[in-house]
């Protein structure tokens, strides 16, 4: 006989065990009163407690007690399953049983640490080691399938952490699917000008980088794509890429740009996207200077080749009125495609790596800064563009009306720790308001005042970098602003008055200044809750995309083989973002290089005798597993697509879909036993 | 040797299960050579006291429809138990409560005061309501008290079989008969009908799409309804798929979809549940105006979910209720 089965009609006998967790559990709950109570309970053999049961020795007394007291069940009522589940069914399976012989109850996440009489936190302790007693019976033993792992990986979004993570898994050997949705990779970092606190040039380290994923033999760059579709599991994610139409043939590009040079537009004329509509550009343009892939693009909105406006579909139409000069310069290497359709492409990965990164806080919705108002109210990244040697004044900082400020004004916490817009600190702030007045007080000779709530600047060398440039002669005022409103002594030169009240001394602050800079916080992205539904993941209360658990699998999502990099999971500085796109890396290929993926056997299959066929669960199925069989008019089930969600057999209206380990018998046996009378 | 003794006893019914008896037609005379019927209060005239006097388990099997509302009617479920070798639930009522459990959403008190004060069409001005004792005449006539809930039988007394239905369908009822007759019984507890839900038999299972979404619901009357399709493809609640199946389909035949009457399959216990989830599941909107603009379609969800078997299901009767 195998020995992980239980002899049929052999009587159950539970062992059961109470931990203390320290005083985590011990504290709120009375474990030996929890202990005593449940030896009392129908076919529990063994009931103990213990401090720390998912410690070595906690681990092997269990399983001493499965060889010394025969013991067929195991029911551990101790942290969440999420935490220690897995730690449980290994010693119940060390012990010589089935693994799902097992039971687990949380008393402390659900219990000790959420409430404060100790009294009623030990009945209902009390109740649900009785579910579990209750249900454990009727448990059977399960088996863990082992699924093939796809080794390729898919990586969403190119900034630096996408590239970083693309680059790892690479150069490890693994074949990577990079997608970015604009036309270059580089992300926000592309877009700064020096990075704190080494004061490097952004470009200069991130270029590299770049270049290297343009070329790496690993790496399949998809830029001006996006992820349509996302079916399957870990390991075998079947995953539906949309490459829309950049009416450039990729392949026959070289970027040379005599397409740009000789555009019918003899000057650029259309805001540039990548300078924030500081710069102008033409119909066809290279986004960048170092962009990668170093490859035109062309706007049908604005190109006159094109009919203007969208079709329905989103395509556009070919007017053909153009002179088409660019085809001309293009010449023989004919890369310019008027016709070019979207295509969508199908891939299949074994494991997928957010990294969909951030978008900066609109500060209209803080109307009495002025932004969008009053011209010389800029955003930091504004700032960024303006002050950087490739940006549309070539590094000069002059204003929009050409001169350059004397006096400039840089405000915090713009849409970050604020009741009415976003609550959280978003964490680089601070300090790239430093870099900022250090670079401004590097290109002019102006006044710089940076209006703080809290000078947060915790990091490697960071207290360091604002001790130093904090000493570069700048005004460093402990205030919220109120309000920005033009100067009424001055109207013609666009001079504004800061609001605020110093903080430090108890005075209201009226600073007039040339220009304003917003110090914009993070917010998820505008589609990042249509990439959770894509890619079926769970968000925070704020939009940012959930880790499993915040210290033990920072990285990895509640869907399996997917992980987390960047700003996508909250914000952070470009250090943690590539220390974190290593980390979801190494998780990926912790994943691939085992080979396999270890199913949950808590599937769920249809009873094909007693299915009447009625379709109702089909649809439902959020991993597509369930198909209609023509031929026997029934449902099935496909076990290696199946979660185990259970939304199913919820809906079989007829109650022909089982699940393993929620059987109804197990799950109404669970209830019965919360529900039981407790002794007083 | 003696033919077997067979008893037929009706409680809360409306009688449309003793007439499924006579519908079996020339059949009935098969039985009634077969067997001999000990009680039949709708067709003959038996009194208390002859089943009284009968030993106990002389009866081979009672045949009882109808729910249990009333005092007189669980002490006759009582004394018919202990004096039968097998107890039948005949028809939906005694299956599982029934028309008649749909009562279970209200008090005793409230029914009684709607019957005999506030209903529409009621005269009583002295509000005279039944009394348990009255004397007339020199005469103490007494009535049966009716309970606060409504049960079915098996929530009263051991319940060996179930014949399902509103009422059972000459087919299912000529099979229960002939399976107990030939004692070829299956196990003990069994509702005698396929454990399979309605749409394997119905004549328009192909016609459900596979991507069924409900973006309303309407009741037959509402629309012109297509004769040859599924009818929750067409927005009308159907309770065939969490319906046993062994009427072949009779009232979708007839043009009107199934409303649940064989209960629910072996696997479910709560048929109400079941089909609501089913639904619910696959309403179209997600956001929650859009979904309460869907639901509205069902008036009166006890009444459609859980036409037959409110008093045998989870939710079973109106909060806090006691039995009598």
């Amino acid at each position: 006989m195998n020995i992980m089965e239980t002899r049929k009609n052999e009587p159950v006998r539970i062992g059961f065990y109470v931990c203390h967790c320290g005083v985590n559990i011990a504290h709120m709950v009375d474990v030996e009163a929890v202990a005593k109570y449940v030896a009392t309970l129908p076919n529990v053999v063994v009931s103990r407690n213990y401090k720390y049961m998912c410690s070595d020795p906690g681990q092997e007394m269990i399983q001493k007690d499965i060889r010394e007291q025969r013991l067929n069940r195991v029911v551990v009522a101790a942290c969440s399953p999420l935490l220690h589940e897995h730690t449980f069914r290994g010693a119940t399976e060390a012990g010589g049983l089935n693994p799902f012989y097992f039971q687990m109850v949380n008393i402390r996440e659900h219990n000790s640490w959420v409430h404060t009489d100790r009294l009623e936190a030990t009945r209902k302790a009390m109740a649900l080691a009785r579910a579990a007693i209750q249900r454990v019976p009727h448990h059977k033993p399960l088996e863990v399938k082992k699924v093939p792992i796809n080794p390729d990986v898919l990586i969403v979004g190119g900034g630096i952490a996408g590239i970083h993570a693309a680059i790892t898994m690479a150069n490890a050997g693994k074949k990577v699917y990079l997608v970015e949705k604009e036309p270059s990779i580089g992300g926000h970092m592309a877009m700064f000008d020096k990075t704190f606190p080494t004061l490097d040039c952004a470009m200069c380290v991130l270029s590299p980088k770049m270049a290297t994923v343009g070329s790496h033999p690993n790496i399949t760059l998809w830029t001006y794509s996006e992820v349509v579709k996302v079916d399957g599991y870990v390991g075998n994610f079947k995953v539906t890429v949309r490459r829309k139409p950049r009416y450039i043939i990729e392949d026959l590009c070289t970027g040379c740009q005599e397409c740009v040079a000789n555009c019918v537009y003899k000057e650029p004329k259309f805001p540039d996207a990548f300078n924030l509509g500081l710069g102008k550009r033409k119909p066809v343009y290279m986004p960048f200077a170092q962009a990668i892939p170093s490859i035109a693009i062309i706007d049908p909105e604005v190109c006159l080749n094109f009919k203007r406006g969208k079709n329905p579909d989103g395509s556009y139409t070919v007017s053909d009125k153009c002179k088409k000069l660019c085809v001309v310069a293009c010449g023989d290497r004919k890369a310019i495609d008027f016709s070019q359709k979207a295509e969508d492409k199908e891939i299949t990965v074994g494991t997928i790596i957010m990294a969909t990164g951030f978008k900066t806080f609109d500060p209209r919705r803080t109307p009495y800064y002025g932004y969008g108002v009053y011209p010389n109210v800029y955003t930091a990244l504004e700032l960024e563009r303006v002050i950087n040697a490739s940006g549309p004044t070539e590094g000069h900082l002059v204003m929009r009306n050409g001169k350059e400020p004397k006096r400039v004004a840089i405000v915090h916490c713009v849409g970050s720790r604020d009741e009415n817009t976003n609550r959280w600190c978003s964490r680089v702030c601070c300090l790239y308001s430093l870099k900022l007045a250090h670079l401004i007080l590097e290109h002019t000779d102006a006044e710089v005042y940076n209006f703080y709530i809290d000078m947060r600047t915790p990091g490697k060398s960071m207290e360091e970098f604002y001790n130093r440039v904090a000493e570069e002669g700048m005004h460093l005022v402990r205030g919220r602003v109120a309000d920005v409103y033009p100067d009424p002594n001055d109207t013609a030169s666009g001079r504004l008055i800061v609001q605020a009240e110093d903080t430090l001394t108890n005075r209201i602050l009226k600073i007039p200044v040339d220009m304003v800079v917003l110090s914009v916080g993070l917010e998820p992205r505008p589609e990042a809750e249509d990439l959770r539904r894509l890619f079926n993941l769970s968000c925070s209360s704020e939009g940012w995309f959930l880790e499993r658990h915040p210290k033990l699998a920072p990285v990895s999502t509640f869907t399996d083989g997917i992980f987390l990099a960047g700003c996508c999971q909250g914000p952070k500085d470009i250090p943690d973002s590539v220390a974190q796109a290593g980390a979801a890396a190494a998780e990926a290929f912790s994943l691939i290089d085992k080979g396999y993926v270890e199913q949950e056997p808590n599937t769920a299959f249809v009873l094909a005798e007693e299915c009447s066929g009625c379709k109702s669960c089909i649809p439902l199925c959020p991993y597509t597993a369930i198909s209609f069989n023509e031929e026997t008019k029934k449902a099935f089930i496909n076990e290696a697509l199946c979660k185990g969600c259970g939304t199913c057999v919820a809906a079989c209206p007829s109650g022909s879909i089982v699940q393993n380990l929620f059987e109804d018998q197990e799950i109404f046996s669970e209830i019965d036993g919360v529900l039981a009378p407790l002794p007083q | 040797m003696s033919k077997p003794k067979v008893a037929f006893y009706w409680c809360a019914s409306c009688g449309g299960c003793e007439e499924t008896v006579v519908d079996l037609a020339e059949d009935i005379l098969g039985v009634v050579e077969k067997v001999d019927i000990v009680l039949w209060p709708v067709a003959m005239d038996f009194k208390y006291k002859d089943v009284e006097a009968m030993p106990d388990k002389s009866i081979l099997a009672t045949l009882l429809n109808g729910a249990i509302r009333s005092t007189e009617q669980e002490e006759m479920a009582r004394l018919l138990r202990r004096k039968s070798q097998y107890m039948i639930a005949y028809g939906a009522c005694a299956h599982l409560g029934g028309i008649p459990g749909l009562a279970n959403q209200f008090t005793r008190e409230h029914i009684l005061k709607f019957n005999y004060e506030d209903g529409p069409s009621m005269a009583n001005d002295k509000k005279t309501r039944p009394q348990l004792v009255t004397e007339d005449n020199g005469r103490t006539p007494r009535l049966p008290a009716l309970t606060n809930v409504v049960r079915s039988l098996d929530q009263v007394v051991e319940v060996d079989y179930y014949v399902p239905g509103c009422p059972p369908t000459p087919k299912i009822t000529r099979a229960a008969v002939t399976a107990l007759l030939e004692n070829r019984l299956p196990p003990k507890g069994s509702v005698i009908a396929p454990d399979i839900a309605l749409c394997d038999e119905c004549p328009r299972k192909a016609t459900k799409p596979a991507n069924i979404s409900f973006r309303e619901f309407k009741r037959p009357h509402q629309a012109l309804m297509d004769p040859q399709k599924c009818f929750l493809a067409q927005g009308v609640v159907c309770m065939g798929p969490s319906t046993r199946s062994g009427c072949e389909a009779a009232c979708i035949s007839g043009g009107m979809p199934c409303t649940g009457c064989f209960g629910p399959t072996s696997r479910v216990r709560d048929q109400g549940l079941k089909i609501m989830s089913s639904l619910c599941s696959n309403i179209e909107p997600k956001d929650e105006q859009g979904i309460s603009a869907v639901i509205q379609g069902i008036p009166d969800p006890i009444g459609t979910f859980y036409r037959y078997g409110l008093a045998k299901s989870l939710l079973r009767r109106k909060v806090n209720l006691p039995t009598d």
